[in-house]
């Protein structure tokens, strides 16, 4: 159901010719298709740097055909430099945390399903979303210009500490031009993401349709607007401080630098600066960053499996306000990745308790969706597999988080393996697991078509069981003392742990081919596809409401009217088991 | 394909437990005097944590065996207790492990932190560098010279920039590639960065401290046992990080005397 429209001038006017329609669009619809599109180019180059990483790691005097051309200073005859190691490293964090985990789950889905869950024809300010996926994308392309320069890549890692990465060549390779770069794309990706941040904020608050009440959102809906408020405030200290990192390196600024250091047998000009305050305003950033990668996919998930489960689940309202929380926890953290960088003793424990305090709402998500699984029908595709997947993957990386919340244990597990198998679990995995199930749920509503099934689940299973098989052994190599950002491992008690590492390497190849099987089944699908239905899963909320693919306009002249919660499941309607959120047939509760 | 899941879920969690039950990745010798305290912890957390770990898939297994491929119009159910129960729950039992280990469980922390070392501890200061540690001592005279950024002078070894003709503290400070330290007795280091960021880690000793350059910090500790240890930098520093280690040295006091003597003389 549906009303005409009061006012009938459009955000903007319908797009003409190729370049409007496709490239500088300013339809939310090809902006987000755009992120998506940049997010699996980022993904493929990520994961294929891990690749390297891994087989050098194992095999570190294998030649790797090719790999010279990619760097002839970092691969001489094609076996990789310790330098490179890290110039890869570098890479492989910066583009995964960056360019994936935060334009996949939140910039991509949130850009082309937000609008059209409150009912809105656009974003609330469609050039500024235009402009922001093009500075995200040129934020990519300078970021990707290590590559080519003679310099390469920087090689201190996503984290760029000061003063490694502040006093340029002195530093080491990588660091004259390289980190230049990457504090230039990042400054350029805060920018961009400033303005989606507000863009998202905007639209919720002042486009949602007549009767869409804030507590009709989808979770989903909830969860990017959350997430733009935290964006809002993270990326906001972020970009100054790389603005920051770009004066002391050009402009002889000493914020980051303290007096009296010599790099490269040479007295460094500088003095009066802080190394600690580039730490402290990157995790002020880099905490919530954590929560802008996983938050959506909380929301992707718990509005996906509902509809697998054909019931709601038993409290959306606690799910809305554990993800609030966690938000709000997570300006309260960030000192737990400096427990031991120097700073007073005492606020390792104020840092530690709030730490330990997320897991509280952390929980409850957690046994909202394992208690609303209790008595459901739960329908078996590939979205269910991967919604299920992420929260066997949350609850798996969540659990090690436990150790490193508290800063005596932390003593001993800092900057091991440990480290790397909890983030790569809980923020980088069960992430990418919320991007599957959005990908294998709404591609029939992008494309009009379906994603082949079987391929689908053959993704899955390799997928899940393969992450298993490379992250659960780096807690236990943690455990040993294996310390991370090695580019070989030299010391004698490693000895009996390089088979580990060696299986380790195959399941992450493995694991990585299967990810070929996902891209030929989006682009094969894409065009010769099954064609699917308007709603072909059941499904209740407005997205659902209109074609696929949605027109430019997404609900045409019309605006539509919501009657109830969106998720009416389980519940005798004129279509089956469920009620649409625009439908004014009675249901269970308005959800007010 | 539930069913399948289900048996998968519950394949992961034993898998995945089974070798920390068996304690096949044990973790290093202790060598310090409050190593025990860190390693209480990490039990007592692997025991809360691997009990969470475990239900949580059991449950999901469970359910996801149960609750899949029924019969089209089954009845859908509830949870008995609902949210409510389900929220209590967490605040209850999450909470108290929270309380737990976040009020009763930083004994370990506080022993490191919050008691200052000793007056008659032996003071060491250790200087990490780019891709390096050294360790001065004071010398006989029991003081340490002045450090001066503009001296230092790899060439020459002069690695902590020290000035022997005007500075007589300087004059008789011992400079060491490896960490000698008599066993039983508490080692004061002070650290110095000299370049960027490095940190100091030895596993046996559970201690892990950045080298924060332009800050000076200290760790305190006592080792327990007479061998010889790795010392690792764990802060990334650039290309040479993963081969930048030195040795820590526990001798005896006998033995320690000896090398104290025969360094003064040179």
């Amino acid at each position: 159901m549906s009303e005409t429209s009061a006012q009938p001038a459009h955000v903007h006017a319908p797009p003409e010719g190729f370049w409007r329609k496709h490239v500088f669009s300013l339809d939310h619809k090809v902006i987000g298709k755009q992120y998506y599109a940049l997010a699996l180019v980022a993904v493929f180059t990520g994961m294929f740097l891990s690749w390297l990483m891994r087989i050098h790691l194992v095999w570190p005097a294998a030649k790797i055909p090719g790999l010279e051309l990619m760097s002839k200073a970092g691969a001489p005859g094609g076996i990789m430099t310790p330098e490179y190691y890290l110039s890869l490293l570098t890479m492989h964090g910066t583009l995964m945390v960056f360019f994936v985990l935060t334009n996949a789950p939140f910039a991509a889905f949130g850009n082309y399903f937000l609008p059209i869950q409150v009912g809105a024809e656009d974003m609330a300010f469609p050039r500024f979303n235009m402009m922001s996926f093009w500075l995200t994308f040129l934020a990519w392309a300078v970021l990707m210009l290590a590559f080519v320069i003679p310099d390469g890549p920087p090689i201190a890692g996503w984290t760029e500490y000061t003063p490694l990465s502040a006093i340029g060549k002195d530093a080491g390779p990588g660091m004259q031009w390289g980190a230049s770069l990457w504090g230039i794309s990042i400054a350029i990706f805060c920018a961009a993401s400033l303005l989606g941040a507000l863009n998202f904020i905007a639209t919720t608050l002042d486009l949602r349709t007549k009767g869409m009440t804030l507590m009709r959102m989808p979770l989903c809906t909830w969860a990017w607007f959350i997430t733009s408020c935290i964006a809002l405030l993270a990326f906001a200290v972020l970009l100054p401080a790389c603005i920051l990192l770009i004066l002391d390196r050009h402009a002889g600024t000493s914020f980051f630098i303290p007096g009296g250091l010599v790099a490269s047998d040479r007295l460094q000009p500088h003095s009066g600066g802080s190394p600690l305050l580039w730490q402290h305003l990157f995790w002020f950033f880099g905490h919530p960053e954590v929560y802008i990668a996983i938050l959506p996919s909380m929301g992707i998930v718990s509005h996906i499996l509902i509809n697998s489960m054909r019931k709601p689940l038993l409290s959306a309202k606690v799910v809305i306000y554990s993800m609030m929380s966690i938000g709000f926890l997570s300006y309260m953290v960030w000192g737990h990745h400096m427990f031991l960088s120097g700073m007073n003793p005492m606020s390792a424990l104020a840092f530690s308790f709030p730490t330990l305090t997320i897991t509280i709402p952390a929980t409850i998500l957690t046994l909202m969706w394992l208690g609303s699984l209790y008595g459901a029908n739960i329908q078996i595709n590939s979205a269910s597999l991967f919604a299920l997947g992420f929260i066997s993957m949350f609850v798996s990386g969540g659990v090690s988080g436990f150790f490193l919340a508290q800063p005596s244990i932390d003593i001993y597990l800092h900057a091991t393996y440990f480290v790397v198998g909890h983030f790569h679990m809980v923020m980088g995995v069960a992430s990418l697991f919320g991007v599957f199930t959005g990908t294998y749920f709404w591609f029939p509503k992008m494309t009009g078509r379906y994603m082949n099934e079987g391929l689908g689940k053959l993704h899955f299973w390799i997928t899940f069981i393969g992450t298993y098989c490379i992250f659960m052994p780096f807690h236990y190599l943690g455990l040993v003392g294996n310390i991370r950002r090695y580019q070989s491992f030299v010391d004698d008690f490693m000895a009996p742990y390089i088979p580990l590492h060696k299986f380790i390497t195959i399941a992450a190849l493995i694991t990585g081919a299967a990810q070929f099987i996902f891209l030929y089944n989006l682009i094969h699908s894409r065009f010769w596809g099954k064609p699917a239905p308007e709603n072909p899963w059941n499904a209740t909320s407005l997205e659902w409401t209109i074609p696929s693919p949605p027109p430019w306009n997404n609900f045409g002249d019309k605006h539509p009217v919501v009657y109830h919660d969106p998720y009416q499941y389980g519940v005798k309607g004129s279509g089956g088991d469920f009620v649409m959120q625009d439908s004014p047939e009675p249901a269970k509760g308005s959800g007010d | 394909m539930g069913k399948l899941l289900g048996v998968v879920l519950v394949v992961i969690a034993l898998v995945s437990a089974y070798p920390i039950l068996k304690n096949q990745y044990p973790l290093p010798e202790d060598i310090s005097t409050h190593g025990h305290l860190i390693d209480e912890q990490l039990h007592d957390t692997m025991v809360e944590a691997g009990i969470s770990f475990i239900g949580a898939q059991l449950v999901l297994a469970f359910f996801v065996w149960s609750f899949t491929g029924r019969k089209p119009g089954s009845p859908l159910k509830d949870l008995p207790g609902g949210a409510r129960m389900l929220v209590i729950v967490a605040f209850v039992i999450v909470g108290l492990e929270v309380l737990a280990l976040g009020a009763f469980g930083q004994k370990a922390w506080a022993s490191v932190y919050f008691t200052p070392a000793k007056a008659d501890s032996l003071q060491i200061q250790a200087q990490a560098e780019q891709f390096a540690f050294y360790f001065r001592y004071a010398g006989p005279d029991g003081k340490f010279g002045q450090i001066h950024p503009e001296k230092i002078d790899e060439g020459n070894q002069n690695y902590f920039g020290l000035d022997p003709e005007n500075d007589v503290a300087a004059r008789d400070d011992i400079v060491s590639g490896e960490l000698v330290v008599p066993v039983n007795r508490e080692i004061h280091l002070m650290l110095h960065g000299k370049d960027v960021g490095h940190s100091f880690f030895v596993r046996e000793l559970r201690i892990q401290q950045d080298f924060v350059p332009g800050l000076d910090l200290s760790v305190h500790f006592t080792t327990t046992k007479i061998g010889k240890y790795e010392i690792v930098c764990t802060q990334l520093c650039g290309l040479g990080h993963y081969n930048m280690k030195a040795y820590l040295n526990v001798m005896s006091q006998a033995d320690y005397d000896n090398w104290f003597k025969q360094q003064s003389a040179q």
